[in-house]
This record gives C-alpha cells, sequence and structure tokens, in this order.
C-alpha cells in the first residue's frame, strides 16, 4: 500500500465507483478484498480527510476506480467525514468527478438503517447497487434474505458479498460489469437534505422491505448478547477495561525486549562495521554516532509501536472501541468531554495527529475543538522511547508484590498523569470557555463483536509502521545529521582538555538556555536534545546519544542509559520525564491543529498551555525530588 | 432493565439538550427511532444510570437518559 500523496494521473480517466455505507457495515473490509494492494491513500483538498481509492479490474475486463467514503447513516450531513461522503456522492467535491456507480455497503445481519439508506442513495439519480455485505455472518445467525424480492420492492440490483472470503465479491463484481454494460446514464438529483417527516416516512418504507424480503433478523446476536452481558456490566465493565488498557502498556514493555534486543545488535553490528573501516575520522564519526547511532537508537522502538497498534487495531475491529465509549462517557462527561472523545484520545496514545483527525467522529464544535486542545497530552508512541530510555536508566528493574514490574509500574503511572491532566484541562476549558453551552448528545452503534481478521491486522499494521519508518528514515534523520553537525563543529582546538563536544556549537545553545531551564535541574546537553525534539520527540533520544557518544568517549557508546545513569541526578531524570508528560514537543501535531481547526490561534493556544505545564510540572518535579534526596 | 415497549411518540419539544429539538429528532430517526419500532433496555452506565444501550429494532444504540427522554415508548404493541 503506497500513502502517495498524489494519485497517478490515469486512474481518474477510470470510471468512479463510490462504497458508501453506514458505520461497521465491513465497507472497508470489502474495499481490500475489491484493490488489495493496490490502492492509495491520500487527503482531499483542503480536508484532511483520508481519501481512500483502489483499482480494480472486473471480470468484463473494464478497470474502475474505487473510492471507500467514510461511514455515514445519511448524506444529512453533520460532521466534516461525512460532508465528504455527502459531495462526494453528489459530485460536488472540487477537483474530483461524481462517482459513475455508487455501491451502497449494507451489513446483512444489520439492514433496517443501510435500507433507510439505500432508499435515500436512490434519490441522487446515479446508479445504485445494494451490496449485501458479510451474508456468510448473516446466514449463520439464520437470517434469511430474499433478494430478489428486496430488489424488486426496493427498484435496485442487490448482489451478497462475503468481504473476507476468496471470490466473495465475484457478485458484486459481475453486477457493476452488468451496470455498466447497460450503459447507466447519472439522471438528475432529486436529493436535498430530508426533514423529520422524510426521514420517518423513508425509515417506514425501509421497515416495510425488511418484512417483505427478510425473515429472522430481529434476533439479537447471542454471542454479543453473552460478551455484552460482562463486558458492558456497570462494575465488571469499567474494571475489564482498565484491565486491558494495563495489559496492553505492560505487553509494550514485555513482548517488545527480545525483537528490541536484536535491533540494538545489529546496529551496534554496523557501528563495529565503521569503525574497523579505513576511514577517516571525522567521516567514521558521522556514519557511526550520527546516522547509524542516531537513527538505530530511534528504529529499537518500532516493536514497541507495533504492539500498541496491535492491540488498538483489534480493540478496533473487535467491535470493543464502541463499548469503550460507552463505558466512558459518563467519566468523560464530567470532565467535559464527549463519549466519543475517547476513541480519538486513545489513538493519541499511538500518535497525536491521527487522534487529532479521529475528532472529526464528533458533530459539535466545541466537543471537537476541546477534544484537539487536549489530545496531545495523551501519552503518545514517540514518548515511549524517552520514557523507557530514563525509566531504564534510573528506575530499578524490581517486582512489585512479586508480580508487577516496577518499570511497567512507572510508565503505567507516567500513562495515568497523562489522561487525569486531559481529564483536568478538558474540565477547565469546559468551565471557562464554553460556559453554560450544554454538550452535544451522545448517541453510538454499538456493532455486534467480530472476530478480526489477519489480513486487516496486517495491513494495518503494515500502514502504521510504515508511517513511523518513514519517519525515521526523513524527518528524524535529517535531525541526528543536525545535532551531529551542531555537537562536532567547531572542532575542538589543538591540546584541548574538555570533551569536544563542549568546544560546539551545540554546547553554545545549550549554555544559553540554562538560566531559563536550570531550575528544573536540565543541564546544556538535554537543553540541546530538546531543539531538535521539536521535530518528533523521539529524536531527543537519539540526540542525547549522539551528544553523549561524542562526550564520553567510546565506552560511553554502548548505553545511552549508562552514560545519563553516570551523568543525571534522579531529581533531573523524574523531572525529564514530567516536562515529557506535557511539553509541546511535536511540530507535526501542533500544524495538524492548526489544520483542523483552521486556525492559528487554538494551535497558539494548546502549544502555550502545554509549555507552561511542563514547566511548571518540571520546575516541581524536580525541587520536591531534590529537597527529599 | 430489560424494559421492552414499542416507541409511540417522539416528543422533542423542550431544547434541555444541545441540540434544537428539530435536529435531535432527525437524528433520532436516523438511528431508527421512529413509532412503532420495538425497543428494550439493554445497559445502563454505573454512575446514575448513564448512559444507556437500547436495542431498537434489529440494532443496538448507546445514548444518554438525556436524549432517551423524548423516546416516548408503550408496553403495548400498536395496533
Amino acid at each position: 500500500m503506497n500513502a502517495d500523496a498524489s494519485l497517478a494521473a490515469p486512474i481518474t480517466a477510470f470510471p468512479i465507483v463510490a462504497l458508501v455505507g453506514n458505520p461497521n457495515c465491513g465497507k472497508t473490509a470489502l474495499f481490500n478484498a475489491l484493490t488489495g494492494s493496490r490502492q492509495k491513500v491520500a487527503n482531499y483538498p483542503g480536508v484532511t480527510v483520508e481519501k481512500k481509492v483502489g483499482r480494480v479490474t472486473t471480470p468484463a475486463g473494464r478497470s474502475l476506480q474505487i473510492v471507500d467514503l467514510p461511514g455515514t447513516y445519511s448524506l444529512r450531513a453533520r460532521s466534516p467525514d461525512e460532508e465528504i461522503t455527502r459531495d462526494a456522492v453528489l459530485g460536488q467535491l472540487r477537483g474530483e468527478a461524481a462517482p459513475d456507480l455508487i455501491v451502497c455497503v449494507a451489513d446483512a445481519s444489520n439492514l433496517r438503517l443501510a435500507l433507510r439508506l439505500a432508499l435515500e442513495l436512490k434519490r441522487v439519480g446515479r446508479p445504485v447497487v445494494l451490496s449485501l455485505n458479510m451474508m456468510d455472518i448473516a446466514r449463520k445467525r439464520g437470517i434469511e434474505i430474499d433478494a430478489g424480492r428486496l430488489a424488486r420492492e426496493l427498484g435496485l440490483p442487490v448482489v451478497s458479498s462475503v468481504a473476507v472470503r476468496r471470490g466473495g465479491t465475484d457478485a458484486l463484481l459481475s453486477e457493476i460489469d452488468r451496470t455498466f454494460a447497460g450503459l447507466p446514464m447519472a439522471g438528475i438529483s432529486s436529493w436535498s437534505a430530508p426533514g423529520a417527516g422524510e426521514l420517518r416516512n423513508t425509515q417506514r418504507e425501509a421497515d416495510r422491505l425488511l418484512a417483505a424480503a427478510v425473515r429472522g433478523s430481529g434476533e439479537r446476536d447471542a454471542g454479543t448478547a453473552r460478551i455484552d452481558s460482562i463486558l458492558l456490566h456497570p462494575v465488571a465493565g469499567l474494571v475489564i477495561l482498565l484491565a486491558i488498557l494495563f495489559v496492553m502498556f505492560q505487553a509494550v514493555f514485555a513482548w517488545a525486549e527480545p525483537a528490541m534486543n536484536a535491533i540494538e545488535a545489529g546496529f551496534a553490528w554496523l557501528g563495529l562495521l565503521v569503525e574497523r573501516a579505513p576511514l577517516p575520522e571525522l567521516l567514521k564519526s558521522f556514519l557511526k554516532d550520527g546516522l547509524i547511532g542516531g537513527v538505530g537508537s530511534v528504529i529499537v522502538f518500532l516493536p514497541q509501536i507495533v504492539i500498541l497498534f496491535f492491540f488498538i487495531l483489534v480493540l478496533e475491529d473487535l467491535g470493543y472501541m464502541a463499548r469503550a465509549a460507552f463505558l466512558m462517557d459518563r467519566i468523560m462527561g464530567g470532565a467535559g468531554l464527549h463519549g466519543r472523545a475517547f476513541i480519538p484520545l486513545l489513538s493519541s496514545f499511538a500518535c497525536a495527529i491521527p487522534g487529532v483527525m479521529a475528532t472529526r467522529v464528533i458533530d459539535d464544535r466545541r466537543d471537537r475543538l476541546t477534544t484537539i486542545l487536549v489530545a496531545p497530552l495523551m501519552t503518545c508512541s514517540a514518548r515511549i522511547p524517552v520514557y523507557t530510555l530514563i525509566i531504564g536508566a534510573f528506575i530499578p528493574d524490581t517486582e512489585v508484590w512479586g508480580f508487577i514490574g516496577l518499570q511497567g509500574l512507572v510508565m503505567f503511572g507516567l500513562y495515568a498523569i497523562g489522561i487525569a491532566s486531559a481529564l483536568g484541562v478538558s474540565f477547565v476549558i469546559k468551565r471557562l470557555i464554553w460556559r453554560g453551552v450544554p454538550g452535544e448528545p451522545f448517541m453510538l452503534e454499538l456493532p455486534d463483536y467480530k472476530i478480526p481478521r489477519i489480513r486487516s491486522l496486517a495491513i494495518g499494521l503494515w500502514t502504521r509502521a510504515a508511517i513511523f519508518l518513514k519517519r525515521a528514515g526523513t524527518i528524524i534523520l535529517a535531525m541526528m545529521v543536525l545535532i551531529w553537525v551542531l555537537a562536532s563543529f567547531p572542532q575542538p582546538p589543538d591540546g584541548a582538555t574538555e570533551p569536544a563536544i563542549s568546544y560546539s556549537l551545540a554546547a553554545t545553545i545549550g549554555s544559553a538556555m540554562q538560566p531559563i531551564t536550570a531550575p528544573l535541574g536540565f543541564n546544556w546537553q538535554i537543553n540541546v536534545a530538546l531543539i531538535p525534539g521539536m521535530a518528533a520527540r523521539e529524536v531527543a533520544v537519539g540526540s542525547l546519544g549522539t551528544i553523549y557518544s561524542i562526550s564520553g568517549g567510546e565506552e560511553a557508546a554502548d548505553k545511552i542509559g549508562q552514560a545519563l545513569a553516570g551523568h543525571w541526578s534522579l531529581a533531573t531524570a523524574l523531572a525529564l520525564l514530567a516536562w515529557y508528560v506535557f511539553a509541546p514537543q511535536c511540530a507535526a501535531t501542533l500544524a495538524v491543529i492548526r489544520r483542523e481547526t483552521g486556525s492559528w490561534k487554538w494551535m497558539g493556544v494548546t502549544f502555550f498551555y502545554m509549555l507552561a505545564l511542563a514547566y511548571v510540572a518540571a520546575l516541581a518535579t524536580y525541587q520536591i525530588a531534590s529537597a527529599l534526596s | 432493565m430489560g424494559f421492552r415497549g414499542w416507541i409511540h411518540a417522539l416528543s422533542v419539544g423542550s431544547d434541555s439538550t444541545g441540540l434544537p429539538g428539530a435536529e435531535l429528532e432527525r437524528r433520532l430517526i436516523e438511528l431508527g427511532f421512529v413509532e412503532g419500532a420495538r425497543v428494550e433496555l439493554l445497559h445502563e452506565g454505573l454512575f446514575g444510570g448513564d448512559p444507556i444501550a437500547v436495542r431498537v429494532a434489529q440494532a443496538t444504540i448507546a445514548l444518554r437518559r438525556q436524549e432517551a427522554m423524548s423516546i416516548m415508548v408503550n408496553e403495548e404493541a400498536p395496533a
């Protein structure tokens, strides 16, 4: 899968087939099944809604462009995501052609709301095919659908599909062929935003179709009912949710270790190769300390990031995320957040950028802004390298109560502080900025549980890993080179007694910041690492490695952690952890906030409130820890 | 819990919620809350029994009590 910004020109010449459907109808699985690896992810111009386009060749040899549109219950858009779906369907999107064919994707075991959407899509005046997806599950649950009857009553071709089975999309592709062979003509759209009366009448018509063509569809899925009786239990449900989060963070530490050790060993071996090569000293230093050391110290965290995303994707595919939102709604509501904010905030554990972008599921502008402002407080995966490094160096690897690792516990604590501060800040925003304005209602469908598919997990994990590696290969690499230059030049004079880095530009900059950061216990090496950390938080780790391996000579180069433990006091380490919980150290996140809110003001608000929190937190931590020790 | 019935009206007169009544009515209908639909209360949250999860026809919808108050339910099947 390519995350290419520009879609190749020839693709646009093919007829466009748009996939439209309710949330959780299996639309994306169908899209993956149709297009396989021939898909591209880009953004619609001017907005940050993901545009997923893929190519497919039908049995008749027709090449088509398939567009996966955001899920919706109605073309009456209430959020930016749904506006994209509406405008794309109506052909009102700037620079985008209208679809030649609309495939209305429906969960065959949950047809009622989908049929209403299908009736609404009919009014757009373009050819529509109704695809009954997940037919295998519907059949297993004893749901019988008379597709012929449904097609006659609905006035649309109806096919069944099983996205996750080989050949499961054959019927859909043949029907698409048949439709195009009949030279479909786009009629005039008679769609306009429906009022309550019209929605009601359409739903009644959908209910009539359902009664006529579907048997045995009213029953609740027995498995889902059983699982929900535990997972949505008022007390047990919350306990299990907390347990899941706890296991997730312990796993990030425990499971990743073998892979991390292997990656570390690999980069150490590369460094040794360079060391033995007949090259000039300065070039050796650049390759070994700048490139290999710098990039290696970031890539080593790939296993942890993959494990975290694995959990998030599994929970999402299972259908658990909506349950988590249900369980958390009241707690988050108390803090002034919408229950739907749970999913964007949970995504922010991976990275604030998808988190901020995921706030588009929140319809109300105020609720959305609040969520955007606090999303960067959630502990993103880029903080993991920094946390791991400092915890590994300063927190003893012992066990509490005999079975909980102390290091994992501290990590959990840092996550908890991030969550608590996000709730606290949103509480303040609600009281100060949105005083007296009632909140948006919380309404969310709880889909039936589904077993996640390996294939879709693999595609999702691969996309995330690729994004991280691409960052490591571009921004982070460039920053590492910059740091190496700052730390290496000017070169020390002949007969210098201090380590070489003391004479460098980096030392000058770090010393200049000293008066501001001294009360936090930060030395100039930390100051230097904080600057490139603005580009990407995890860069700070590589920077510290570069700075200390250059200043500390060969013996310190093996392990950055050992070097840190030798140079810093515990109070300094704790203060840096506190700083990292809050600091707005990510230019990319700030850029996304600016884009999503459409204003510099909210970006500025985010930056300064986080900076202030970070300074105060680090100051308090350092002063208290110093006083205690 | 376990309360069942049939919707006989949507009554969104007051705007006690964050939405104007007409908009709340449209959103409820889009999630399947129309007159005559069968509903059953499935789950309640820990704090004040809020939010609630409701089975409406063949879908399960989570919503807060405040909004659910607009859905008038009879225990007898509509004629």
